[in-house]
């Protein structure tokens, strides 16, 4: 039987009838065609499904999606609602050579998105911990980290000046 | 779609929980943050008829601490939120410890210490902590409520002793004794995000310089998390010295019943058996004098 759900994803307004066994990265990637969450490893491993769900991050591919009815979910297409002007996590990504073929990137930024809004001035460990279970075949994780250092301090910068402004 | 057929509710109430749980019989499955009954689905371990998610079950989603009662974690309590709580980092760092070494932010976020209890694996690191300090479980049915104390709680990989029509609806620790003192130690291939291939959680209370009381159990080295009963004999009434910490990690690694797998092999899950036993006796030492 299908339930029908209501829920927002990065402010839209969804209600969609789901059978009960489909994941939430199923309904975003082949229902609403939110395919910039990957699907990795699917057993919660790998950190590539992750999206922000209420206010903390999970892995899209653990979550029922008719246990999302009622609530606020954030991809990594809310980031640059946009499409054209980048957030400032997927800047420093770019400035800094953090993504090389891509398919750990939308994970490592909702990640990093939801560490930022915890901790905005994290050191290195604590940074490496936030990410920790972000499995990245490419980089060798250094320049990712390096991301969310600049991505915090533009981050912070950004809040001064509208704190001054 | 990888999952099974199966029916879904999410009950606001714990009785309406039970009576969907009595309803749909033994095909019926309880789920919290479902990163392992989903991760069992998708391997095709698990075919449940039926999932009750227990989310919004709003009773079941606390975390209540105080000085005279304990602590008390709810069903649906993420594992995140009870390593973040200002009384259990206070009260009961070891079982922060063990929270904060397992799996990754997403996984911490999603599952609970309930279902870390309820998948019952013998590597379960919540396990050890929760039993040196007398956890005990809650556990609801249609006939009324129990407590089952969690040293009787396990019975092999994946079984415990609830029968089927109980749900877990929270975990209680009485409050830390003065002067004890409890630790956890893991070690794994990697770091957090693997499994322990060993845990050891040792929780003693002093009487002057001695122990006078000491709970060892040991994870991931038998089919259950076990009590070294041998080893906690040894460290009664006893001092923290050097030699002690090495007999009783020599004890324990006798005690252990660890196998060969994909993880680790015996000899050396043994070997670390009697690390993390002299690692964690020093620290519970170390903890129970400041205390």
């Amino acid at each position: 039987m299908k339930h029908q759900i209501r829920f927002t994803v990065n402010g839209d307004e969804y209600v969609v009838a789901v059978d009960p066994r489909r994941t939430l990265n199923e309904v975003l990637r082949d229902d609403l065609n939110l395919t910039g969450t990957k699907l990795g490893c699917g057993t919660g491993d790998c950190g590539a499904c992750t999206v922000i769900v209420e206010d903390r991050t999970v892995s899209s591919c653990l979550t029922l999606a008719v246990s999302v009815n009622g609530k606020a979910v954030r991809t990594v297409e809310g980031l640059a609602p946009s499409g054209e002007e980048l957030h400032p996590i997927q800047e420093a990504f770019v400035k800094t050579g953090a993504i090389q073929c891509g398919f750990c990137t939308s994970g490592m930024e909702m990640a990093a998105a939801h560490l930022l809004s915890r901790n905005p001035s994290p050191g290195e460990e604590e940074i490496r911990a936030g990410l920790s279970g972000h499995l990245c075949r490419c980089t060798g994780y250094n320049q990712i980290v390096e991301a969310v250092s600049v991505a915090a301090e533009a981050m912070r910068n950004s809040k001064t000046e509208e704190v001054k402004g | 779609m990888r999952l099974p057929k199966f029916a879904y509710f999410a009950p606001r109430t714990v009785e309406e929980a039970l009576n969907l749980l009595a309803d749909h019989g033994e095909g019926a499955r309880v789920m919290a943050g479902g990163t392992d009954v989903m991760v069992k689905m998708i391997h095709g371990l698990l075919k449940p008829t039926a999932i009750i998610s227990l989310l919004e079950i709003e009773e079941l989603r606390g975390i209540h601490f105080d000085a005279k009662d304990g602590l008390t974690i709810g069903a649906t309590a993420p594992l995140a939120d009870t390593a973040s709580h200002p009384d259990i980092v206070k009260y009961y760092p070891a079982l922060v410890h063990a929270i904060r070494s397992m799996a990754n932010v997403e996984v911490r976020n999603m599952g609970t210490v309930a279902g870390n209890i309820c998948n019952a694996a013998p590597s379960a690191d919540t396990a050890p902590p929760l039993m040196v300090m007398n956890g005990e479980v809650n556990l609801a049915s249609l006939k009324g409520q129990r407590r089952l104390s969690l040293n009787e709680f396990f019975r092999g990989p994946g079984v415990t002793n609830m029968i089927h029509g109980e749900i877990l609806t929270s975990i209680h620790v009485p409050p830390p004794l003065p002067k004890s003192g409890v630790s956890y130690q893991r070690i794994s291939a990697r770091c957090g995000v693997d499994i322990a291939a060993v845990g050891v959680g040792v929780g003693i209370v002093l009487a002057g310089e001695a122990c006078k009381d000491a709970k060892i159990v040991l994870g991931a080295v038998a089919p259950v998390p076990m009590r070294a009963l041998e080893t906690e004999e040894l460290v009664q009434g006893r001092e923290r010295a050097q030699e002690l910490l090495g007999q009783a990690g020599d004890r324990a690694a006798q005690e252990a019943r660890p196998i060969s797998d994909m993880r680790a092999s015996a000899s050396w899950r043994r070997k670390m058996t009697a690390v993390l036993t002299r690692r964690a006796l020093d620290e519970a030492f170390e903890r129970a004098s400041r205390r």
